[in-house]
């Protein structure tokens, strides 16, 4: 029995040796780190990204690039954050362990802001392509950046649609109390009483909770035109239908966590009419978008979930940057990637000082016919 | 005779400096062989050791079952976070204009107090509540206490809700960041050594003030109530008082637990403190050895790493045999973990290492029918 | 008032719901003393297991293939009721009552991580097979699936008093509740009670769950946790072990909720607001047992009898 503690040491440093590393001598090799929920419930997107970023890695290996003269060849080092902030601060030390010279991630604001410190303190830059929350990038760290609309640029945008482009004046708003559908609802608000819009009601539900008559009632007694959902599908979905059974007539409104099909699956009936939106540009208006979409399908077998073109972009965005400073240096292309100006399938992107997207193009989708279908965007260049 | 006793002394006191030196050169012998992402699990094991041994007071000696733990330990995370970040500036711009940035070693004990005084405020309400009903009020009380960081961000910017509070200061000890490399004596120690160390020093705190307590009045009181409260009762321990200092000393052990988390994590949010880690933190208790400190220490060494194991293992022995993953190695942790708890119950009740004594009592256990 | 009423029907359709899986908590902890934590999840297989049978049914007229589904999902989770009680608690009867209260937090655990490998972790649409009508009352709204998960809750709950205490079985239950030993001893088969007693709650349970997803629409393996405990906390409010209080302890629950979601914010003048919705159940939960231990109607089973 003593020995068993002692058993397990052993096991447990057998298990899991380090990876070895063997490079080519003649071409440099550049790493470049991928951290995203792999496992648990948000792995299909985690997976989307991981798919994304590969994507670009091997477009850039196959089109051959030379950076400061050398022939570069890219590596990707995916690892997974189980969308846990504790894990994603482990596995952002392993990343800067294999001496990565940028990494793509996280997924998720939880994980991304605190594995920031980890690379900052590092010096490595890092290309967030789905993280939300405003925080992230006002930590003030130098090598923060992300290629996605923040929190307050997506319920801006969101804000003055619903103000400006449908009128409404009587506003009401359920948030999920997660920081996701915190930070978009409250950047809503500010948006919509900006334009001089009334929030008339305000109520919260949870990630986890399916029945919403309760606070859809409380709604109901404000008699508002409009309602935004601060939230993802999986409780959108059946909001939409217990709208729809309480009789409440509103226009619902979700950010991007909603624009998706299984938006569409949940809600039956009830997803007729509801708004939504997706940062960027419809990738079948950019070049090279459409195209993206295709490539992806047919390697993946699978359609886009949801952030892969980020992905996509925030590479390219990195190999751009080091192209131009003619390093892969973190030190040395950081200030390039600072002032990149680089044509992306989801918008032309450019970090402003915070290294947040310069412009942050938000487009609005409608269902009509059972699918989702671009509207209008607001704001890009 | 006397020769062999001194051997025996002499012995012992040989493995404790083995010990003493094998955690001294471990950070370093992790970070060569495995890497720093590594140390950085283990760092976090160390953590998860020190909340299992609170837990260990309050569910292994008292016989306490409490499922809602973590609040203590995110009382102690909330309050590093608040004292030394500049969150407070934007509730209170007057009277904070940077923010709070008090030292650790003040934070520290203040935060071991508050926790023990919120174990005893949920103490105190549930003293006479029998095993079952005790458990479910403390879940209660921790999804509350979750609830309520979730929410305080309006109508006074306390918690910063779900969003959470980010740029935490490092903790620093004398002037020394532990969040930068730093030579000690020659020696090069980056952060996450420097971390390890002072973990390890808590760790070892709550190694010694367990041990003590097993052994003294108080941990044989809680021996007594655990296994018979009428009988202690009867024969004259106020059984209250020492329910109540269980459940303080535990939730202090949370509390400084999460006060290092918060300053070695630089952020913490709401969603690291859901139930699911209470269970978890009860799972190594279980599972380890109730009220047995060598058991629980190995039941939160297993459980912190286990995840991580079964990741490097599984992921790639799948894409061998299948060529695809089939089953997500997260699932697959928690069925572990599941049937591992219903089979320590029904065949290893006292935990995968339990202590001799309690080990007797077990095996010796064949009460008639009480639950009439 | 049109709002209030309609709260009024939200809390009652919501208490139903509490009350149904509460009937099978309170069924168990009365006869055997024992809280199952599981039983939310057995609700979660139940629907689980219906929406699998009718998506293989999907050719079926829907008057054939939902009571086939149904019957499917109550007898499967009667096996899996037995299962638990055989495997997880019965070698636990006599052990420290901490042992198979952390046998039921495994059970737990590996029932919605199986759930979640057999089914994904997808939240699965209920497919609608009736025209679910819409009746107004004042202005309020029900349906019909609505009216049929509380008029169900109130059938079981009829329907169990009349088992109990009208049946030989009944009088089995209520003499293993009051005392095991004697029970045996009168030629009872303590075993056997136990077991048809699980499987009778696990029944209820199977129930609920296709009741509760045909109404949200839904089916996921995480249904069944907050569920299972809100539904804990109906039966200690109504008194635990006595089935009208799970009825009454459910519809109060219910409406507390609702009401609570619905107004606590004018109340309190914007300060606290339906945030703190799942607050007031446990808040409820804590203060019930703190003063009242024995929930508003008192009394196990057996001491109804």
């Amino acid at each position: 029995m003593r020995y068993v503690p002692l058993l397990l040491a052993t096991l447990l440093l057998a298990a899991c040796g380090k990876s070895a590393t063997d490079q080519p001598s003649d071409s440099l090799t550049v790493r470049i780190g991928a951290a995203a929920p792999l496992t648990g419930p948000q792995a299909h997107l985690g997976k989307d990204n991981e798919n994304g970023t590969r994507m670009a890695i091997e477009d850039a290996n196959a089109k051959g690039i030379s950076i400061g003269g050398k022939k570069v060849h890219f590596e990707l080092v995916s690892e997974d954050d189980q969308a846990d902030p504790k894990t994603a601060t482990i596995v952002a030390q392993k990343l800067v362990d294999d001496n990565v010279s940028g990494v793509i991630g996280h997924l998720n604001s939880g994980t991304t802001i605190p594995a920031a410190k980890i690379y900052s303190d590092n010096g490595i830059p890092q290309i967030s392509p789905s993280a939300t929350a405003v925080a992230y990038t006002h930590q003030g760290f130098r090598t923060a950046f992300r290629v996605m609309a923040n929190d307050a640029q997506q319920g801006h945008a969101l804000g003055v649609y619903a103000a400006k482009n449908l009128g409404a004046r009587r506003i009401a708003v359920i948030d999920d109390r997660t920081a996701y559908g915190q930070g978009l609802a409250d950047e809503f608000i500010k948006a919509v009483t900006a334009l001089g819009a009334e929030v008339v009601s305000h109520e919260y539900t949870s990630d986890k909770s399916v029945d919403f008559t309760a606070v859809l009632t409380a709604v109901k007694a404000k008699q508002p035109d409009l309602l935004f959902y601060g939230g993802m599908d999986a409780q959108g979905g059946p909001m939409a239908r217990q709208i729809k059974a309480l009789a409440l007539n509103v226009r619902f409104m979700m950010g991007d966590g909603g624009r998706t099909p299984e938006f569409i699956r949940l809600a039956g009936d009830a997803a007729k009419d509801v708004y939504g939106s997706l940062p960027g540009v419809p990738l079948e208006k950019m070049s090279g978008g459409a195209e993206f979409a295709k490539r992806y399908e047919s390697e993946f077998k699978q359609p886009i979930q949801l952030y892969a073109p980020y992905c996509y972009d925030a590479v390219n965005v990195m190999i751009a940057a080091m192209q131009k400073a003619g390093s892969t240096d973190p030190a040395k292309y950081l200030p390039a990637l600072a002032a990149i100006s680089h044509d992306g399938i989801t918008a032309r992107i450019q970090f402003d000082g915070n290294g947040d997207l310069k412009g942050g193009a938000v487009t609005l989708y409608q269902v009509q016919q059972g699918q989702w279908q671009p509207l209008e965007t607001i704001g890009g260049q | 005779m006397p020769n062999a006793h001194e051997a025996g002394i002499f012995k012992r006191q040989r493995r404790r400096i083995l010990l003493a030196a094998i955690l001294l050169v471990l950070p370093f012998a992790v970070d060569g062989i495995l890497g720093r992402g590594w140390l950085r699990i283990v760092d976090f094991a160390m953590l998860y050791i020190m909340l299992a041994l609170g837990l260990n007071i309050v569910v292994g000696y008292a016989g306490l079952l409490d499922l809602g733990y973590i609040a203590f330990f995110a009382v102690g995370a909330y309050c590093y976070a608040l004292s030394a970040s500049p969150h407070l500036a934007l509730a209170f711009p007057q009277l904070f204009p940077d923010g709070v940035h008090l030292s650790f070693l003040i934070v520290l004990p203040a935060a071991a107090l508050l926790a023990g005084g919120m174990g005893v405020l949920l103490g105190a309400p549930t003293l006479k509540l029998r095993g079952d009903y005790l458990a479910i009020v403390t879940l209660g009380f921790g999804e509350i206490i979750r609830i309520f960081m979730n929410n305080l961000n309006a109508p006074v910017n306390l918690t910063n809700g779900p969003q959470g509070i980010s740029r935490i200061d490092p903790i620093s000890i004398a002037g020394l960041s532990l969040n930068a490399t730093q030579r000690i004596f020659g020696i090069t120690l980056p952060s996450v050594h420097l971390y390890f160390y002072l973990f390890l020093c808590f760790a070892g705190l709550v190694v010694f003030v367990s041990q003590r307590l097993e052994k003294s009045r108080i941990g044989r009181a809680w021996m007594a109530i655990r296994e018979d409260e009428i009988a202690a009762s009867a024969m004259g321990i106020n059984t209250r008082n020492l329910k109540l200092l269980a459940f303080a000393m535990g939730a202090a052990s949370g509390g400084i637990s999460g006060t290092l988390f918060a300053g070695f994590q630089g952020f913490v949010s709401p969603e690291s403190f859901s139930l699911m880690e209470s269970v978890m933190v009860l799972c190594m208790v279980v599972l380890g050895g109730m009220g047995h400190i060598y058991g629980v220490i190995l039941g939160g060494l297993l459980l912190a790493l286990l995840p991580e194991l079964l990741r490097h293992s599984v992921l790639p022995m799948q894409q061998a045999l299948f060529g695809k993953t089939i089953i997500d190695p997260e699932s697959l942790r928690m069925l572990l973990f599941g049937i591992a708890l219903i089979l320590v119950m029904l065949y290893r009740p006292a935990g995968l290492w339990p202590s001799r004594v309690r080990r007797r009592e077990l095996s010796s256990d064949e009460r008639p029918d009480e639950t009439a | 008032m049109e709002i209030f009423l309609q709260q009024i029907i939200n809390g009652l359709v919501q208490g139903s719901v509490y009350a149904l899986v509460a009937l099978g908590y309170t069924m168990v902890y009365g006869i055997l003393g024992l809280i199952n934590f599981a039983h939310g999840e057995v609700v979660m297989m139940g629907a689980m297991v219906s929406l699998s049978a009718l998506s293989l049914m999907a050719g079926l007229p829907p008057l054939v293939s939902l009571p086939l589904s149904l019957l499917l999902a109550v007898a499967f989770c009667m096996l899996l009721g037995y299962g638990i009680e055989r495997i997880a608690y019965r070698p636990l009867r006599h052990a420290p009552r901490l042992a198979p209260l952390i046998t039921a937090i495994g059970v737990s655990i590996v029932l919605q991580n199986l759930a979640m490998l057999i089914w994904g972790r997808d939240y699965h649409s209920f497919p609608q097979l009736f025209a679910n009508h819409a009746h107004r009352m004042a202005g309020a709204i029900i349906n019909d699936i609505q009216l049929a998960i509380v008029v169900a809750a109130f059938l079981m709950m009829a329907g169990l008093m009349l088992v109990v205490h009208r049946t030989r079985l009944g009088r089995a239950m209520r003499a293993v509740a009051e005392n095991q030993h004697a029970a045996q001893l009168m030629g009872v088969d303590v075993n056997r009670v136990v077991s048809v007693t699980f499987m009778m709650g696990s029944a209820l349970a199977a129930v609920a769950g296709v009741m509760v997803s045909a109404n949200y629409g839904l089916a996921h393996y995480y249904m069944g946790f907050l569920l299972g405990l809100k539904a804990f906390t109906a039966a200690v409010l109504g008194g635990i072990g006595n089935l009208r209080g799970a009825m009454l302890g459910g519809l109060l629950l219910g409406l507390i909720e609702s009401l609570g979601a619905g107004y606590i914010g004018d109340i309190t003048g914007g300060f606290m607001g339906s945030q703190y919705q799942d607050v007031f159940a446990f808040l409820v939960l804590i203060a019930v047992l703190i003063f009242r231990p024995s929930g508003l109607l008192g009394e196990r089973l057996a001491e109804r009898a």
